[in-house]
């Protein structure tokens, strides 16, 4: 040790610690982002809240919704959380295979809400029901076509996510970056509880 | 900074700019300031008010402003009174949080009972009758329909001095703002909607009237004339109207509807009935539904 | 067959989309050969290498914030050009004369000024300064997120030209530039028009917004040690106050925009007349966003202020922490205020009064940040030179804007004063007396920071007197105006209203403003080349308090040689009065790499952009993979810094400090 200059000594210390902010800052500037993100959705969810009844003449979201399709919607996305929350206890541990399968099976569940997602949307709009009918579906479309656009996106950064572990396995980098896509997948979670609640329960339930 | 020469010569300059302008504009007219409707003299009031409240603390700004660039000026500069490390004084600051507390908080008192008082759909007592009319912005002129006359007019509103008149007014196009500066304030008129609107006029005479929101190419051409008159003459012209106009049916109504500019003033004699509310509740339901109810 | 093919190909470009007038394609011609002239300059001159080194891929925030201001700049002439022809326009078309623009046409120019100056040179400038300034004065080496904070700059360029094609390609919006519905629908706007202005801001909202985010974290996290968050330079702070607001208020807008795209696109009912939609809900998201961007523009401005009467009274910012309060209070207010913009919508009394109350508020903390100014002043040492003369005409104009905001609050004096040219006078006194002339103040004071050498003072004395005589010139009789009842956007007035005289002294004011423009033009040029006269050797050439004065001039790209010690406000102030030196040892320097990645995103959103203006569905596609896969390529990269070395550091030091600037 004492062969160790100080100025080295403080040099090495400074390192340690800009390591450590470089990789706080990136998950608190992911923190401030999902917040911006929370502000559009609100919005959103406020332009629902004004349209719902807007339906100019045409369906009312009790004509339109069957709350038990919903709900295997529902089960497929909070399971998809489950995983991916295990997918990062793996990431944590450096295991790289249980990585990339918790992330396989994550994508899966993913994937299946997306599909449910798409299929009723199809049926609607073949229905004649599309988001040229009325206020209220335009606003349900682009409210719950918004979400479903976010997970796409969680999907495709799942997929080089695991496309990156597999290559480089887990790094300090890799880990940082599992983290936020686990951030970002629960954060579309949470929204989807509010749109479940809001557009699904209060719309077909009249209270 | 100059010689006082200098300064005598800028002070001339200002005197002489205030002095022509005053004079130029206590030639020409100035709707707001000069009000003929109840309403419009009533924010007038309130206008000046609200100045004179906020000058006790705009003047003493611009004279500290001016007092201390000029004291402490750098060619001025004398040690003894410089004190670089001074960095607040809990009570001034205190102070000026306090001083703007309390006359916004007059001000807001002032605007809580203004804002009831001069709601623009609150009836106008009075010994007269109200005249309702019904006002529909076209692509860029406006009608005016009179429901209890019987007639309706083009960019040419006529009323009756010192009796209230009660606006309903929506669109049939983009978003307009009806605005007649000498009698009182403006209100959006919106498609599938209605807003209202009282104004009294208490003065005879000539008033212009126009949208104050932008619709389109022909925006600058909605300007109406306003001519308040004594009852008796206004209903002259009410009968004058009903007996020469053509009708305002369906048809000439959607002519009339369609874009054009700079319109002349027209009337009309026996409007469809509820012309006013088909126009809103075209918006509201879709074709064919809701028009008849 | 030929039909659908150039359907595919083209979308809705055709032959009509060019110029329909010799004004529009003087306009044309005048964007196509500035870019053309300036490839023409580069090529000759041998310089497309050294600007795509030097300048094109760079990440670092000096050089991102010159970007920004020169675009602003470039934004400025062209937003001024708009006032040229409004001003004929009015002073002319009265009567029987209809002037020499079209309606449409002038609609047109109304909404690119008041959207180019807004987003393109307010917002540009403003970001421009964040990057010069917040990292220097944080003590920092560069932003939190440097790849990111290219992206935002060079979103923000893109949105500027597709606004700018507008000139040359289709039109642009006639709807004023918060485009409201129905107007702005396709049934009565079915040109393209509305389209560019929703796609280039969106584009360049969501620049901004990134650009937020990137600068709340940096203040938040990459402060210098010992500089805790009240120990701060004001401008940071008040940097922080709108960049929360960007944070909270820009969502709104792309929802707000992308709304307003699917409407027209796809065929929604969110705004629409008729269809169950509510044109109202569109006013309260634009101005739920609307509202919040003028304090997002004008928190920054008061920052600038904050530092340049500190500066140029030569003593402590009065009253610190009321003005940190004053901002945190600005920021909570602007979000509670919006309604004010249209109390004549029709809401009941106790809906208007309670936000005509919450507007007066605001007036209260910025009230004390003029007070607490005019007492940093109060016993000091006032230097009169210009950034200090831009403060004194701020406080002029902004008590008198401010007086006309407080007016309005009131619900009934508003009904005679709404979007009339009162409303006019007043936020342009807002905005130029309260945004631009800080913007001007700064660039004249943080100017030799970063190009070492500082602006002919003499010009900009000249420049700031023709600023404000021919500002007060020009929006005094828009006040009287507004009084007369003249409504805003107006193309054409009847003659008998008296109207004309005001409008050609308010076009005289204008022609005023624009010789100041030209003298600040010629302040630039002359300074450039008599800078051997002002050179700034000491990197500190007005005895300045903040960390920013502690480094050479111009500011080496690694900012700091050392990280600054910081205990106390006013940093470098107190180092040089107790004669501080840092005696610490060099350290290893982590410098992000040039990457092209960041304006490769950028251009793939503009041809984004562009297909979806005129439906060019293949190019839109194009558009959008080029921005995800150069995404993706930037996220796989694990090696996107350098190392410099201490000794290397040490030698850069040595000469900068030293040798270098003689």
């Amino acid at each position: 040790m004492s062969e160790i200059s100080p100025a080295l000594r403080l040099a090495r210390t400074n390192k340690l610690i800009a390591k450590y902010d470089k990789e706080s800052k990136t998950i608190f500037g992911f923190w401030v982002y999902l917040m911006t993100d929370c502000v559009l959705f609100a919005s959103l969810f406020a332009t629902f809240a004004v349209l719902r009844h807007n339906t100019f003449g045409g369906p009312t979201a009790a004509d339109l919704f069957s709350l038990p399709y919903v709900l295997a919607e529902t089960l497929a996305l909070l399971t998809s959380s489950f995983t991916c929350g295990l997918a990062v206890l793996s990431a944590q541990q450096r295991h790289k295979n249980r990585v990339v399968f918790w992330f396989a099976v994550t994508f899966l569940l993913g994937a299946t809400f997306l599909a449910l997602e798409i299929n009723e949307f199809h049926k609607f709009v073949a229905m004649g029901d599309s988001w040229r009918r009325s206020g209220f579906l335009s606003s349900y479309f682009t409210l719950v076509g918004t979400h479903g656009l976010h997970i796409t996106i969680g999907l495709l950064w799942m997929a080089v996510m695991v496309a990156f572990v597999i290559k480089r396995g887990i790094t300090d980098g890799t880990l940082k970056r599992i983290r936020m896509l686990s951030l970002f997948w629960h954060f579309l979670d949470v929204v989807w509880i509010f749109i479940f609640t809001i557009v699904y329960l209060f719309g077909v339930i009249k209270v | 900074m100059g010689k006082p020469k200098k300064w005598w010569f800028w002070i001339i300059v200002l005197v002489a700019a205030a002095v022509i302008s005053i004079g130029y504009l206590s030639t020409v007219n100035i709707p707001i300031l000069q009000p003929k409707g109840i309403i419009a003299d009533k924010e007038f009031r309130l206008l000046v008010a609200v100045v004179l409240i906020m000058c006790i603390v705009v003047v003493p700004v611009f004279i500290m402003l001016g007092y201390i660039v000029w004291k402490y000026r750098d060619s001025n500069h004398s040690p003894k009174q410089y004190t670089p490390d001074v960095s607040g004084n809990r009570k001034l600051e205190g102070l000026w949080w306090l001083i703007p507390s309390i006359i916004i908080a007059v001000l807001s008192v002032i605007t809580w009972n203004a804002s009831y008082a001069l709601n623009p759909y609150k009836p106008i007592p009075s010994r007269n009758r109200t005249l309702p009319v019904e006002v529909i912005a076209l692509d860029w002129k406006w009608l005016f329909i009179y429901p209890t006359k019987g007639i309706a007019s083009v960019n040419d509103l006529r009323i009756p001095v010192n009796t209230p008149v009660h606006f309903y007014l929506t669109s049939d196009t983009v978003m307009n703002s009806f605005w007649i500066p000498q009698l009182s304030g403006q209100i959006y008129d919106m498609p599938g909607m209605q807003t209202q609107l009282f104004v009294m006029a208490d003065q005879p005479g000539d008033y212009k009237g126009w949208s104050a929101n932008i619709s389109g190419i022909g925006f600058a051409s909605m300007m109406f004339n306003v001519h308040a008159s004594s009852s008796g003459q206004f209903n002259l012209w009410v009968n004058k109207t009903k007996y020469i106009s053509p009708k305002l049916n369906l048809a000439a109504y959607n002519r009339l509807a369609k874009p054009s500019m700079y319109v002349k003033p027209q009337y009309y004699s026996s409007p469809e009935p509820n012309l006013f509310y088909r126009t809103i509740t075209k918006y509201m339901f879709p074709a064919g539904k809701g028009m008849n109810r | 067959m030929m039909h659908v093919f150039a359907n595919f190909w083209l979308g809705k470009l055709n032959l009509q989309a060019l110029p329909p007038n010799a004004i529009q394609w003087f306009g044309a011609l005048l964007m196509i050969s500035v870019p053309i002239g300036l490839a023409v300059f580069l090529t000759v001159t041998k310089r497309w290498k050294w600007l795509y080194k030097e300048w094109l891929t760079t990440q670092d925030p000096k050089k991102i914030g010159v970007m920004y201001i020169i675009v602003a700049v470039a934004m400025l002439l062209r937003g001024a050009a708009d006032v040229a022809l409004i001003k004929t326009q009015q002073s002319i078309s009265v009567g029987h004369s209809m002037g020499i623009l079209s309606s449409s046409h002038f609609q047109q120019i109304v909404t690119a000024h008041g959207t180019i100056m807004i987003f393109f040179v307010a917002m540009g400038l403003m970001f421009g300064l964040f990057n010069l300034i917040v990292p220097l004065q944080i003590g920092a080496r560069d932003v939190a997120f440097p790849f990111l904070n290219a992206t935002s700059f060079w979103l923000f360029f893109s949105g500027m030209v597709l606004v700018n094609l507008s000139l040359i390609l289709g039109d642009f919006a006639a709807t004023g530039w918060l485009a409201y519905p129905p107007l702005s629908e396709l049934r009565y706007s079915p040109t393209v028009g509305v389209d560019y202005w929703i796609w280039s801001l969106e584009i360049a909202g969501v620049g901004s917004l990134l650009s937020g985010i990137n600068f709340l974290v940096t203040i938040l996290k990459m402060r210098v040690k010992g500089m805790n968050l009240m120990k701060m330079p004001m401008f940071c702070w008040s940097v922080l106050g709108s960049t929360l607001l960007i944070a909270f208020a820009f969502p709104i807008l792309t929802v707000c925009l992308t709304l307003l795209a699917l409407d027209r696109d796809i065929g929604t009912h969110f705004f629409t007349a008729g269809g169950g939609g509510n044109m109202m809900m569109y006013v309260n998201l634009i101005w739920a966003w609307g509202h919040p961007e003028v304090y997002i523009l004008v928190l920054p401005a008061f920052g600038v202020y904050s530092e340049v009467v500190a500066t140029f009274s030569r003593k402590r910012l009065f009253g610190y922490t009321s003005m940190v309060w004053a901002i945190m209070a600005i920021v909570l207010l602007s979000f509670i205020v919006w309604l004010h913009h249209f109390f004549t919508m029709g809401a009941g009394s106790d809906v208007n009064a309670f936000f005509g109350i919450m507007t007066m508020i605001i007036a209260i903390p910025t009230g004390v940040k003029i007070f607490n100014w005019l007492f940093t002043m109060y016993r000091g040492k006032i230097r009169l030179e210009s950034p200090m003369l831009w403060f004194i005409g701020f406080v002029v104009l902004f008590t008198i804007g401010g007086m006309a905001g407080v007016m309005m609050a009131v619900p009934p004096i508003d009904f005679q004063l709404h979007n009339s040219l009162f409303l006019i006078a007043h936020f342009h006194m807002m905005i130029v007396g309260g945004v631009l002339f800080a913007d001007f103040a700064a660039i004249t004071y943080w100017f030799p920071k970063i190009f070492g050498f500082r602006l002919n003072e003499r010009l900009g004395r000249i420049a700031f007197w023709c600023w404000l005589i021919g500002f007060l010139l020009s929006f005094i009789p828009l006040y009287i105006l507004g009084f007369m009842g003249a409504t805003r956007r107006l193309d054409h007035y009847a003659a008998g209203l008296g109207w004309q005289q005001l409008f050609i002294v308010s076009a005289i004011g204008a022609a005023v403003i624009g010789i100041g423009v030209g003298v600040q033009i010629l302040q630039l040029v002359y300074s450039y080349f008599s800078r051997r006269n002002n050179l700034d050797l000491s990197g500190d050439p007005w005895d300045g308090r903040s960390l920013e004065w502690s480094t050479p001039s111009p500011v080496p790209f690694y900012n700091f040689a050392k990280t600054p010690h910081v205990t106390e406000r006013d940093a470098f102030w107190v180092a040089k009065r107790h004669n501080l030196k840092d005696t610490r040892p060099y350290e290893d320097i982590e410098i992000p790499k040039n990457t092209p990645l960041a304006m490769i995103i950028a251009a793939g959103a503009l041809a984004f952009g562009f297909a979806v203006v005129w439906h060019i569905w293949w190019l839109a596609v194009i558009g959008l993979l080029t921005s995800v896969v150069s995404l993706i390529v930037r996220s796989m990269d694990e090696h996107t810094e350098r190392i410099i070395k201490a000794e290397e550091i040490e030698r850069l030091d040595k000469l900068y400090s030293g040798g270098l600037s003689r």
